[in-house]
């Protein structure tokens, strides 16, 4: 087959801008059949496959993308599906520019290949074509129980159940997912792909306790006393921070996992849900990473006439995807860069009604070997916004650290884990955001499937 | 599913219902708090935990209708289930050492006060209650309290039942009489907690208060529950719902309480007409 030496990525089709800042549907549409095959010829297949170095499960890529160009879908799914439990999530969410795609061959001259969304259109082809029954493995009779039904949670109870564990994931909201589900948007990952992606874990066996607090309403010691052999915590980073500045408790000041927990987990956007969501015309959402976007596109969409995301560094420095990013500016998402919150005034009823803000500029590089932003003195000025959303980042809820004896952590709170994901329990795992503090939801997938690795490990070892 | 075993009306707006819920109840203490949904498109709500029974498995809930949520709520009935009840959340009340304790609830309030009474009591604390409502009908837990207290205090706002005024005023009465307390226990409106507080904070007496601000997921991660404790923000579902009653913003509280009170009362009005219109 010959390769398509065009240096552009195929474009994804997407929903108007002016449309889709209007509606909660998604906004990619994602590729056809040919188009997905064009791009797919854009792979040279290349040995050293670094794109396979950049990817936090090592999925396969070359092989599957091979497989699309030849127009074999399912074939493509199944090699994908070796490594990756969630390609339907994870074709949305990762950020390829710095995993994979960022180590393409074809992007030293041009785009690299649209890796990221090949994965998501063989994941969608086959959810929408494989009408088979998923084979749930036999089991091994032994039980392993998971903690949180996130990303990490749940890779790690689907490698176990595919293994033959018997899988039981405790949840402490009212529906699985985690982030997937209260964090990131409908119109950038619909919560349909989530549930079949959660369906598919059922039908391997894993059981799904959802309520369950673990901390609270059952610990990790009483998990081993009803005979649990091991346990993986994927608890997340679930407390938001705040910047300690005046005003930070009027009125219209949401953390974004509040702001995000009321539009996506309990669809305060729709009619009839009981979760109310104040009415905002003038947004600021500080911070720059992609859960900033996400603040800022919803809040647009609940029909915010001004959204601004305030960020204290250069738009260089914005961590979110590079996509997020480009999406926010085309849907009207006006960027406030090198500004620095300093208070937030409110009116007589304890409303926001103002933000202070200070110019930054970039100093010497700092420890995260970014340029330190330093505040320009005498340069404050008023933002005038009826709603502030921080969005500045999650430290690991202190639940299970507190409940659980000898779980060691370190000074953020994080839990201390090896490599493997070993905590300093003995049958006590632990990955994702937990351990590391918030990162993505890829770093949680990878950390889960090298816990269920050592789990298996483990268990066979002790028996 | 949480099956709801029991349900008594104990005045025209307060309910009290024991949910179906082992796991809770297994671990329950007072203090604590559960977030229920009563259906699939349901809110998240808060209610403090008023008892438990952990051989029968069941928890009890006692709620005001005061919105759209607590509204359906009062429109179940036995038998039925609730979408989701989670729990126990937040630090159970702390009564170690304790050897002589007013506690004092005020209305819907009650319902948490009784258990923590309750447990000092049963661990051989002395027990002073006052209790405040605002008239005769609106009255709950009168035999509960009183068989858990060695005083009792009844006060209504218009002295159709008990002594006629505040809570504050009959406290203040105990004080000045001698007693002499290793804690005030206030449970009630965030008015009427900052009122004890102003009192015993006259007399130096260690004042402890449960809030019951607004909140989603009760875990820590939504944030909405902040308040500001002696000039630090602490989030009430996992610093609390306990804090120390002289260090509390109550002005703060009580206008984050009433972020949503707009919405609130549409809720509720178009609840009551859905409800109305069935019986039709």
């Amino acid at each position: 087959m010959k390769a398509n030496m065009s240096p552009n990525k195929n474009p994804m089709p997407s929903q108007d801008p002016k449309e889709r800042a209007h509606n909660f549907s998604e906004v990619a549409l994602g590729y056809t059949a040919e188009i997905a095959m064009d791009e797919a010829q854009r792979c040279l297949g290349c040995k050293a496959m670094p794109c396979v170095k950049g990817c936090p499960v090592n999925i396969e890529i070359p092989q599957f993308i091979a497989k699309v160009a030849e127009g074999e879908f399912e074939e493509a799914y199944t090699i994908i599906s070796r490594s990756s439990a969630l390609p339907a999530v994870c074709g949305r969410v990762c950020p390829q520019e710095t995993q994979c795609e960022g180590l393409c061959v074809r992007g030293k001259k041009g785009d690299p290949v649209g890796i990221g969304r090949l994965e998501r259109f063989v994941a969608d082809y086959h959810n929408e074509n494989f009408k088979g029954e998923p084979v749930k493995p036999e089991s091994n009779g032994i039980k392993v129980a998971v903690i949180g039904a996130g990303p990490a949670g749940l890779t790690c109870a689907g490698d176990l159940a595919k293994a033959g564990y018997e899988v039981t994931i405790f949840e402490a909201l009212h529906l699985a997912g985690g982030v997937l589900v209260y964090g990131i948007p409908e119109f950038r990952l619909p919560k349909a792909i989530v549930g079949r992606e959660i369906e598919g874990l059922k039908a391997l066996g894993v059981k799904i306790e959802t309520n369950m607090i673990v901390g609270r309403t059952i610990t990790i010691d009483e998990l081993f006393d009803d005979g649990f052999k091991a346990a993986f915590i994927g608890s997340g980073a679930g407390l938001p921070n705040f910047m300690k500045i005046p005003g930070e408790n009027l009125k219209g000041v949401y953390s974004a996992n509040e702001f995000l927990t009321r539009v996506n987990l309990m669809k305060a956007y729709k009619q009839g849900s009981d979760t109310p969501i104040k009415d905002n015309k003038r947004v600021a959402v500080v911070g720059g990473g992609n859960v900033a976007m996400d603040a800022a596109r919803s809040a647009l969409r609940l029909g915010a006439e001004e959204v601004y995301i305030v960020y204290r560094r250069s738009e260089n420095e914005l961590p979110a995807r590079a996509e997020e990013i480009e999406h926010a500016k085309e849907e009207g998402i006006i960027f406030k860069t090198l500004n620095n919150p300093t208070k937030i005034m409110g009116d007589e009823n304890g409303f926001v009604n103002g933000m202070e803000c200070i110019t930054m500029e970039l100093g010497e590089p700092d420890a995260s070997g970014r340029r330190r932003p330093v505040p320009v003195e005498g340069s404050e000025h008023i933002l005038d916004v009826d709603c502030v959303i921080m969005a500045i980042g999650t430290s690991p809820n202190p639940l299970i650290k507190n409940t659980t004896k000898g779980l060691e952590t370190n000074k953020w709170g994080c839990i201390v884990a090896n490599e493997d994901g070993l905590t300093s329990r003995e049958g006590v795992y632990a990955g994702g955001d937990a351990v590391t503090g918030a990162a993505t939801v890829i770093l949680a997938m990878g950390a889960g499937k090298t816990a269920a690795a050592a789990i298996d490990k483990y268990i066979k070892e002790s028996n | 599913m949480y099956r709801i075993t029991r349900k008594k009306e104990l005045n025209p707006t307060v309910t009290l219902m024991d949910i179906e819920a082992p796991a809770v109840a297994k671990k329950a203490q007072p203090g604590q708090f559960i977030i229920l949904r009563t259906d699939e498109y349901g809110e998240r709500i808060p209610l403090t935990i008023a008892d438990y029974d952990r051989e029968k498995g069941t928890v009890t809930i006692i709620f005001q209708i005061v919105g759209g949520t607590t509204e359906k709520l009062g429109h179940m009935n036995e038998g039925d289930c609730l979408q989701d009840f989670a729990g126990p959340l937040g630090n159970p009340t702390e009564t170690e050492g304790l050897r002589k304790v007013a506690v004092v609830g005020g209305g819907v309030g009650c319902a948490i006060a009784f258990p923590v009474a309750k447990k000092l009591h049963e661990m051989g604390c002395e027990v002073h209650s006052i209790v405040g409502f605002r008239n005769k009908d609106l009255v709950i837990l009168e035999d509960e309290f009183r068989s858990a207290s060695d005083v009792l205090k009844m006060m209504t706002d218009d002295g159709s039942y008990g002594e006629k005024g505040l809570v504050t005023n009959a406290l203040k009465a105990l004080i000045d009489s001698g007693e002499k307390y290793d804690e005030v226990i206030a449970i009630g409106p965030v008015i009427m907690m900052k009122f004890v507080a102003a009192v015993t904070k006259e007399y130096g007496i260690k004042t402890v208060v449960s809030m019951n601000p607004i909140m989603i997921d009760g875990t820590g991660m939504c944030g909405g529950c902040r308040l500001t404790v002696g000039g630090e923000t602490k989030f009430a579902c996992v610093d609390g719902p306990d804090f120390d009653g002289h260090l509390v913003d109550f002005d703060e509280a009580m206008t984050r309480s009433a972020m949503y009170k707009p919405f609130e009362r549409a809720k509720h009005e178009e609840t009551c007409k859905l409800f109305s219109q069935e019986v039709k």
